[in-house]
């Protein structure tokens, strides 16, 4: 089908792209991992579990920040964007392939953070990890299209996470309720609405974004 | 205009249990404006993506305006029912509140958002989609709340108005939700023809030179 021919290839060369300049992914595993050493030094000496948790979903909310702050930098640097509007594909394939990047790179990101905050902190359960997997479709769906609306703008470093931190407030509900709440179920649930409504609605309306 | 007169003199007139209760015929008023206004603003950005038809989007704008100001107003009426009625200023125990705080804060960067674009059909459409992405978080955030009750405050409160609403009381009500509604609509077509003219005035200005 050519429409997931269209994604995989957008995607691909995202990922293809990081691989070869490594200016990203590097800098969000750097600054996870440093942000968790901050909030060791933080966080006074007898604060619960349950605050750690949370504080490490706002590490995982910045580091999105900053891999999506990044994410149209080359599309908007090297005109590629006009590009590729131009192409014969569906635009809303252009937000799905940049997407999945986006997830790929929370992904690899995650696999350092995760076991840093296990050794720094304490261990995890798999709900959070559940949580984190369910959480990081969210923010590349909805960071995906707030970046390219960022883009368009002249103050796009400040504007990005103005955009971004309201939408995504129930993300951090329902991440910070799986991880620690009794029954993570409905949390986990609830995050997984959130990914289907704001996943449907920012690709039907990528298009509208990119175009005149 | 009428509307909104009747609505400020005649409520001293309806029997209440105490006085700080009267907050509550403006609070929830502004609040369900606030509401109107947004659903208002989505609504025309829709026909705006849908037509692209460009005078939805001052329309949508305005609309947007004006819900935010409505909103920055329930906030502060909410505010001042939570002093009297709790003590404190802010409580984030009541949901509505925390619901509009959110909301506020996603509207609030609306404008930034229409600031830091060039005018135009792009600037048109990335409004309306945010727009529209609002009356979509408003549901999802409730839904949030709800659920972040259990985890960060686990006491709910709640104003004790809902189970003995009187036959004045609720016409009261009615009337100032028919009152705030008039007057968000005047200000709102007040607006909209100010800016407009604001529109075509610069249209002018640049066919001249």
């Amino acid at each position: 089908m050519r429409y997931f021919a269209d994604v995989a290839a957008l995607a691909r060369k995202d990922v293809l792209l990081e691989f070869r300049s490594r200016d990203t992914l590097p800098a969000m595993l750097l600054f996870v991992v440093s942000a968790l050493v901050v909030f060791h030094f933080a966080l006074p000496a007898d604060t619960s579990e349950t605050a750690e948790t949370g504080l490490l979903w706002i590490a995982l909310l910045f580091t999105a920040l900053l891999g999506l702050a990044r994410a149209f930098v080359a599309e908007r640097e090297q005109r590629v964007l006009d590009g590729l509007v131009l192409t014969p594909c569906d635009r809303s394939a252009i937000w799905l392939g940049k997407a999945i990047g986006v997830v790929a790179f929370l992904v690899l990101a995650e696999v350092v953070a995760l076991p840093a905050f296990a050794l720094f902190f304490g261990p995890l359960s798999w709900e959070l990890v559940a949580a984190v997997a369910l959480a990081d479709i969210g923010l590349a769906a909805v960071g995906t299209l707030l970046a390219a609306m960022a883009a368009a703008g002249r103050a796009r470093e400040l504007l990005l996470p103005l955009l971004f931190l309201p939408l995504v407030i129930p993300i951090v509900v329902g991440g910070v309720g799986a991880s620690v709440a009794d029954h993570p179920a409905r949390y986990l649930g609830f995050l997984g609405l959130y990914d289907a409504v704001f996943a449907i609605l920012s690709w039907a309306s990528f298009e509208y974004v990119v175009t005149e | 205009m009428g509307g909104t007169a009747l609505a400020f003199y005649w409520v001293p007139n309806a029997p209440l249990e105490g006085f700080r209760q009267r907050i509550f015929y403006f609070h929830v008023p502004i609040a369900l404006t606030s509401y109107a206004c947004f659903g208002w603003a989505a609504w025309k950005g829709l026909r705006l993506l849908w037509t692209r038809d460009r005078r939805y989007d001052l329309e949508s704008y305005t609309a947007v305006h004006m819900g935010v100001i409505f909103g920055i107003l329930t906030l502060l009426t909410g505010s001042i029912w939570a002093r009297t009625s709790w003590g404190h200023w802010w409580v984030w125990g009541s949901r509505q509140l925390v619901l509009f705080l959110v909301l506020f804060l996603f509207y609030a960067a609306y404008f930034m958002l229409r600031f830091s674009v060039e005018p135009g059909p792009r600037r048109a459409n990335m409004s309306a989609v945010y727009a529209l992405f609002g009356v979509a978080l408003i549901p999802v955030s409730f839904l949030a709340i709800r659920l972040a009750e259990d985890l960060v405050h686990p006491v709910v409160l709640t104003h004790d108005v809902g189970s003995k609403l009187t036959g004045s009381q609720i016409t009261t009500f009615l009337v100032c939700l028919a009152g705030m509604l008039a007057l968000a609509a005047t200000l709102y077509s007040n607006e909209l023809a100010g800016k407009r003219l604001d529109v075509r005035l610069r249209e002018l200005r640049e066919a001249l030179q």
